[in-house]
């Protein structure tokens, strides 16, 4: 669905490298984690919290928060407002947020 | 009923309180009439906070405690009424609820006050447990490790308010109510044999009014001959974002909704027709939630709101019919949520039978007529 443009069109940005979801990605400098989500080929990057729907990057501009994401350990980080950065671990966000806090059955 | 007029009841007011007593009145079918102001309107029924409410309240009114726990109890038949008649679930949960008291003085006055309120004469008793820290943690995890405790008590619980008032209306569709949003009551003139209510969009005619505005009542009730003395009182909202459960049961200043938003609300201020949110009032609010449960410090806050309670001089709600136009009643109160299921399953009834119970007398507000004592 998504392709990078070919390299002479790019800039010379070096490699950045990533984890997503434990595999490393190769981005670019400069690239959102969104932006970085989709060239890695996946189209969904959390599942809802009301119905558990896989949702994915959208607007691509801090508007539709549909790109939430856990980075280096924070959940509900829009994708597409952080810049990756070399070794940022970016992982799939399951329904809400963790409270961190543990209830008691 | 009968006679020449379009309606048997015109309810004035599509907010919680009207919403709910129109509910109770919905076999009327097109004989009822409800009239909204629209969005533009203060409306309580879109900023309050969705709790079912018993402890601490009836100081001053031991009926007001007894109305109130009747609610309490109307409302698992009322919430499955209104899910049969609109197919929305408003997620009531009644598994208790805390009020939490941050430090040692309060959790003093509040144990007082709460056996105060429980040792008045005539007053309908209910249990509860003044709980210290280590007590609440039990029920609370995540509770901060400077909370003084809190008190407990069952009868208390919470809902989703946004999906009862929606609820409201679409069981009033169904049962082919005349349902007008966007018309505000510029006028009500009572005649011989109807009232003639009047809205830039047309006047209508009803049999019998019910004055439920709100904050609007203040203008409308003395054209039937009634009195609202009605004043703002405004609270500050917070909502968090979607988390996983962790809150088992509702506390009156924070809650966890079916959905998972976490809110915090406790403001109460005086300042009129002021819907507007304030920084430091909301940072207080903060403050004091990330005290109470310092996981919260790292959670994002989504949205912040104000609305406006609809507060009487002594609090409780004012019920009324009218001695000059019987045909007239006046229903007004701050707890539109928590009263909702006696709105619609006992006074409905009583309007609809053409006068209030004896038992709704302690709340006419011919009690403001008393003069003050120098």
């Amino acid at each position: 669905m998504f392709r990078r443009l070919p390299d002479e069109l790019l800039t010379s940005a070096p490699a950045v490298t990533i984890l997503i979801d434990g595999r490393p990605f190769a981005a670019r400098a400069g690239d959102s984690v969104a932006a970085a989500l989709l060239a890695s080929g996946r189209p969904a990057c959390r599942t809802t919290a009301a119905s558990g729907d896989p949702r994915g990057p959208f607007c691509m501009m801090g508007v539709c928060f549909d790109c939430l994401v856990v980075i280096d350990g924070r959940a509900n980080q829009q994708g597409c407002l952080v810049a990756v950065a070399e070794g940022m671990e970016v992982e799939t966000q399951k329904g809400a947020r963790d409270s961190g806090i543990r209830r008691r059955t | 009923m009968g006679g020449g007029a379009q309606f048997d009841v015109a309810v004035i007011g599509g907010g919680l309180v009207g919403g709910a007593i129109a509910f109770g009145l919905r076999a009327l079918g097109p004989r009822l009439l409800l009239l909204d102001e629209g969005d533009q309107a203060f409306r309580a029924a879109r900023g309050n906070f969705g709790l079912v409410w018993v402890q601490g309240k009836g100081a001053g009114l031991p009926r007001y405690g007894a109305w109130t726990q009747r609610s309490r109890r109307e409302w698992p038949r009322f919430a499955a009424e209104v899910f049969d008649a609109s197919g929305l679930d408003v997620a009531l949960s009644q598994r208790g609820g805390i009020h939490l008291c941050l430090d040692p003085r309060e959790l003093e006055a509040r144990a007082a006050a709460l056996a105060a309120l429980v040792d008045q004469p005539g007053f309908e008793r209910y249990d509860y447990e003044v709980l210290d820290r280590n007590a609440l943690a039990k029920q609370l995890p995540g509770l901060g490790i400077d909370v003084a405790g809190g008190t407990w008590c069952s009868l208390d619980g919470h809902c989703n308010p946004l999906r009862l008032l929606h609820g409201l209306h679409l069981a009033l569709q169904r049962a082919g109510c005349v349902l007008r949003p966007q018309h505000p009551v510029a006028r009500i003139t009572p005649r011989a044999d109807r009232f003639d209510v009047a809205t830039p969009a047309g006047t209508f005619t009803a049999e019998r009014v019910v004055v439920a505005a709100g904050l609007g009542s203040v203008k409308l009730a003395p054209m039937v001959g009634l009195a609202a003395p009605l004043r703002p009182q405004k609270g500050q909202v917070i909502a968090l974002e979607r988390m996983r459960p962790f809150l088992p049961l509702p506390l009156s200043t924070l809650r966890q909704t079916d959905d998972g938003t976490v809110l915090i609300g406790d403001s109460q201020e005086e300042g009129g027709l002021d819907e507007t949110v304030a920084l430091p009032v909301l940072a207080a609010m903060a403050a004091r939630a990330v005290r109470a449960f310092p996981a919260l410090r790292a959670a994002h806050v989504n949205r912040t709101w104000a609305a406006l309670r609809v507060m009487s001089p002594d609090g409780f709600p004012i019920y009324a019919q009218s001695a000059a136009h019987p045909g007239a009643f006046l229903a007004a109160c701050h707890s539109g949520v928590t009263l909702a299921a006696v709105h619609a399953e006992v006074l409905a009834p009583a309007i609809a039978a053409g006068s209030l119970p004896p038992s709704l007398a302690p709340f006419s507000p011919r009690r403001f007529d008393v003069p003050q004592a120098a």
